[in-house]
C-alpha cells in the first residue's frame, strides 16, 4: 500500500487502443437512462409550452391537493407545483453541469500536473487531495458556502472545492503509465514540449475514461446541489429549486405533494445519470476501469 | 543520518508500517487543520466587521485592540501557530448561535451521531454485503440484474426526501414507526455513560428505555445506510467475482467441497478484508451524510448542529464540526489499514 493509504490502494492503469469493449449501446439500463435523461433536458427546454403556469406565479389557491387542473397539486403560496418541477430542471441541470465541468478541468489539470511530471510536484498535489478528500463533503462545502454566503453558484463553487481530488487521482493514475510509453517519449525525444506533449499525446487516451467518471459524477452533483439547497444554503426563493422545495414540504409535513414531486425529479436525473454512467464504466476496458473505484 | 536509516529498516515490517501510517495520519491532522484555518480565518474577509456590531467596527480604537487580542496584527503564519495553540488547548472558538465554546457543544451532540452513524453502519453491512454476494454467485443473471438496480438506486436517491418520505409512510399514515428524535416525547434519558441511548440503557439494565431508543433509531439509521448499502453491495460483488476467480476456489471446488463451504470460506475470506477498507471510507460519507437525516429525524446530533449553525452562518461551529468529522474519517482510516495489515501480511510488502 502506498503512502497515501488513506485513500483505496493505487491502482494501475494500463492504457489501450479500444476504450470500449463492448458497446454501451445495445445495453438496456444504459438506453433507458440515456433516454431519461433526454427527456429530461427536452423537459427543462419545452417548460413554458408544457406546463400553464409559471414557476413564480401565484395565482390558485393554496395547498391544493393534486387535481386535472393543478396536476401535482400547488403549495404554500398558491403556486402551480406542476410547473415548479418542470422549471426546476432549469435550475438543477445547467448548475450541475457547471459544477461537473469545472470540478473536471482543475482536477484533471491538477492531476495531469502531478502525474507527468511526479517528484514533490505530485506528493504536493496528491497529499492536497487526500487532505480535501478527509473531509466531509457536504459539511466543508456549508462552511465554504458559510463563508462565501449563500447562493447557487457559491454553492458550486464549494462543491468544486471537495470534488476535484476525484478527476485528479483518475487521470494521475492514468498519466503514470502513459507518460512511459514510446510515443510519448519519441515525442519528448524530438524536442516536443511538455504541454504539447501533454495536449497532443497524452489527451486523447484520457478523454474517454474521464466523459464516463464526468457522467458518475453528474448525478452526485445533482444530489449535493440539492441537498445544500435543501439546507438553506443553494437557491434562494422564490427560485424554483427541487431541493428547497423539499425543504419547503418538509414544514408541511401533511402536504405530501409539494416535496413528493421535486424529490423524484431529483431521482430521476440522478438514478438516469448513473445508468448511464456505470454502463460506461462498465464498457470501459476492464483494466482501465479499474482506476474508478 | 545513516545510522537512522539503518536502524529504521533493523525495525520489524509490521512496527515500520504501523509507525509510517501513524506519521501519515498525523500530518494529514495537521493538513487539516492548515485548511481549516485557512477557511475561518483568511476568507471571511473581515473578521473584525464580523465580529465587532457596525458602532465598535467604527472606532479605530476597539478594532485596534481587538486585532491585537486575536492576534489578528500578526503575519499569517504566527496567526496559523497561534491557531493551532488554541487547537491543541481544545478552544475551536465559541459558538455565535449557542454562546458557547464549540467543543462543549460537539461533546454534547457527538455521541448521537456516532451512535446512529454505527447502527447505519451495521445495516449498510449486512445488507450491502448479502446482496453483492447473491449477486456475484448469480452473475449476469436476474438477481443480479435486480440488485444492480437497487443499488444504483441507493446511490441516487436524495437521502433527505427519503427521510421524509418514510416518516411520512411509516410514523404519519401506518403508525408503526414512532416519530422522530432519540426517545418519546418526555422520555427519560438514560443514566449518561456514554451518551448513546442504546448503550447507556442497555449497560443500566433499562429494558423499556432501550426499546424506545431502538425503535426511534431503527428509520434514520436505514434511511442513512442506504446510500452506503448501494456502494457496499458493488464493491462485495467485484471482490467476490475477483475472489471466486482464484485458483484456490477452483481446488476447492474440485475437492469436492460443498458450494455453501466453498464461497463462505474460501471466497469471502479475501473480499471481506477488502470490504473493511471501504466499509472505513464510507463510515466518513456517513458521518457528513447525518447533516441532512438528522434535520429531517431531529436527531440531536453533530449532523444538526452543523445544519443550524449554516443557517445561521456560524462558521466556527461548522469548521469545528467538519474537524472532528475529518479527524474521525483519518482515525478510522488508520486503524482499518493497520487491522488489515495485521490480517494480512501481504499489505506489508514495500
Amino acid at each position: 500500500m502506498s503512502e497515501s493509504s488513506l485513500s483505496a490502494p493505487e491502482l494501475v492503469v494500463l492504457p489501450r487502443r479500444r476504450f470500449l469493449r463492448r458497446s454501451a449501446w445495445t445495453q438496456p439500463l444504459g438506453l433507458v437512462g440515456l433516454a431519461l435523461l433526454v427527456a429530461i433536458v427536452l423537459m427543462a427546454v419545452l417548460a413554458p409550452w408544457l406546463s400553464a403556469h409559471g414557476p413564480i406565479e401565484q395565482g390558485a389557491r393554496r395547498f391544493m391537493a393534486p387535481s386535472a387542473e393543478h396536476w401535482f397539486g400547488t403549495d404554500q403560496l398558491g403556486r402551480d407545483v406542476f410547473a415548479r418541477v418542470i422549471y426546476g430542471a432549469r435550475v438543477s441541470l445547467p448548475y450541475a453541469l457547471q459544477l461537473v465541468i469545472m470540478a473536471s478541468v482543475i482536477g484533471t489539470i491538477a492531476g495531469a500536473i502531478a502525474g507527468y511530471f511526479g517528484g514533490w510536484i505530485d506528493g504536493v498535489i496528491m497529499r492536497a487531495a487526500d487532505l480535501v478528500m478527509a473531509f466531509p463533503d457536504i459539511i466543508l462545502a456549508m462552511a465554504v458556502v458559510a463563508a462565501l454566503g449563500p447562493g447557487l453558484f457559491n454553492a458550486v463553487l464549494a462543491v468544486v472545492v471537495v470534488s476535484w481530488p476525484i478527476y485528479a487521482r483518475v487521470v494521475r493514475s492514468m498519466l503514470l503509465t502513459i507518460r512511459d510509453e514510446p510515443y510519448v517519449q519519441s515525442s519528448r525525444l524530438l524536442g516536443v514540449s511538455s504541454a504539447r506533449a501533454l495536449w497532443v499525446d497524452v489527451r486523447p487516451n484520457v478523454v474517454g475514461p474521464l466523459i464516463v467518471l464526468a457522467a458518475l459524477e453528474f448525478g452526485h452533483a445533482v444530489l449535493i446541489l440539492a441537498g445544500l439547497s435543501f439546507l438553506g444554503l443553494g437557491a434562494q426563493p422564490p427560485a424554483p429549486e427541487w431541493g428547497s422545495m423539499v425543504s419547503d414540504g418538509s414544514k408541511y409535513f401533511d402536504k405530501w405533494w409539494l416535496s413528493v414531486f421535486p424529490g423524484l425529479a431529483i431521482l430521476l436525473v440522478v438514478l438516469a445519470a448513473n445508468f448511464v454512467g456505470d454502463t460506461l464504466r462498465d464498457a470501459l476496458d476492464p483494466r482501465t476501469a479499474k482506476a474508478f473505484r | 543520518m545513516s545510522y537512522l536509516r539503518t536502524s529504521w529498516y533493523a525495525l520489524p515490517n509490521l512496527l515500520r508500517f504501523v509507525l509510517r501510517r501513524l506519521f501519515v495520519g498525523v500530518l494529514l491532522c495537521l493538513g487539516v487543520t492548515l485548511i481549516s484555518f485557512i477557511l475561518t480565518q483568511v476568507v471571511p474577509g473581515d473578521p473584525v466587521s464580523a465580529n465587532l456590531g457596525d458602532r465598535a467596527a467604527s472606532d479605530p480604537v476597539i478594532v485596534a485592540v481587538f486585532r491585537e487580542r486575536y492576534g489578528l496584527d500578526k503575519p499569517l503564519p504566527e496567526q496559523y501557530a497561534l491557531y493551532l495553540q488554541r487547537l491543541v488547548q481544545g478552544d475551536l472558538g465559541e459558538s455565535q448561535q449557542t454562546h458557547r465554546p464549540v467543543t462543549t457543544d460537539l461533546g454534547q451532540y457527538l455521541p448521537a451521531t456516532i451512535e446512529l452513524a454505527s447502527a447505519a453502519m451495521i445495516l449498510a453491512l449486512v445488507f450491502g454485503i448479502a446482496l453483492g454476494v447473491i449477486a456475484a454467485i448469480k452473475r449476469d443473471g436476474w438477481p443480479d440484474q435486480l440488485i444492480r438496480i437497487i443499488s444504483l438506486a441507493g446511490v441516487s436517491v436524495p437521502t433527505f426526501w427519503l427521510a421524509l418520505v418514510t416518516l411520512y409512510v411509516f410514523f404519519f399514515k401506518l403508525g408503526i414507526a414512532p416519530g422522530v428524535g432519540r426517545l418519546n416525547p418526555g422520555g427519560k434519558a438514560p443514566p449518561a455513560i456514554t451518551n448513546m441511548f442504546t448503550i447507556d440503557s442497555l449497560l443500566t439494565g433499562q429494558w423499556a428505555t432501550f426499546s424506545t431508543a431502538i425503535s426511534h433509531i431503527v428509520l434514520p439509521a436505514l434511511v442513512l445506510a442506504i446510500y452506503t448499502v448501494g456502494s457496499i453491495t458493488r464493491f462485495t460483488r467485484a471482490a467476490m467475482l475477483e475472489s471466486l476467480n482464484q485458483d484456490y476456489v477452483r481446488s476447492a471446488r474440485a475437492k469436492g467441497l460443498p458450494e455453501r463451504t466453498v464461497i463462505l470460506r474460501h471466497a469471502m475470506r479475501p473480499a471481506l478484508a477488502a470490504i473493511v477498507t471501504v466499509a472505513g471510507m464510507a463510515f466518513g460519507r456517513m458521518l457528513s451524510g447525518t447533516v441532512l437525516v438528522e434535520s429531517v429525524f431531529s436527531w440531536p446530533g453533530i449532523g444538526q448542529y452543523a445544519y443550524k449553525s449554516a443557517l445561521a452562518l456560524d462558521l466556527r461551529a461548522i469548521m469545528g464540526v467538519s474537524l472532528v468529522v475529518a479527524v474521525i474519517y483519518i482515525v478510522v482510516n488508520m486503524a482499518v489499514d493497520l487491522i488489515y495489515a495485521l490480517i494480512d501480511p501481504r499489505i506489508r510488502l514495500g
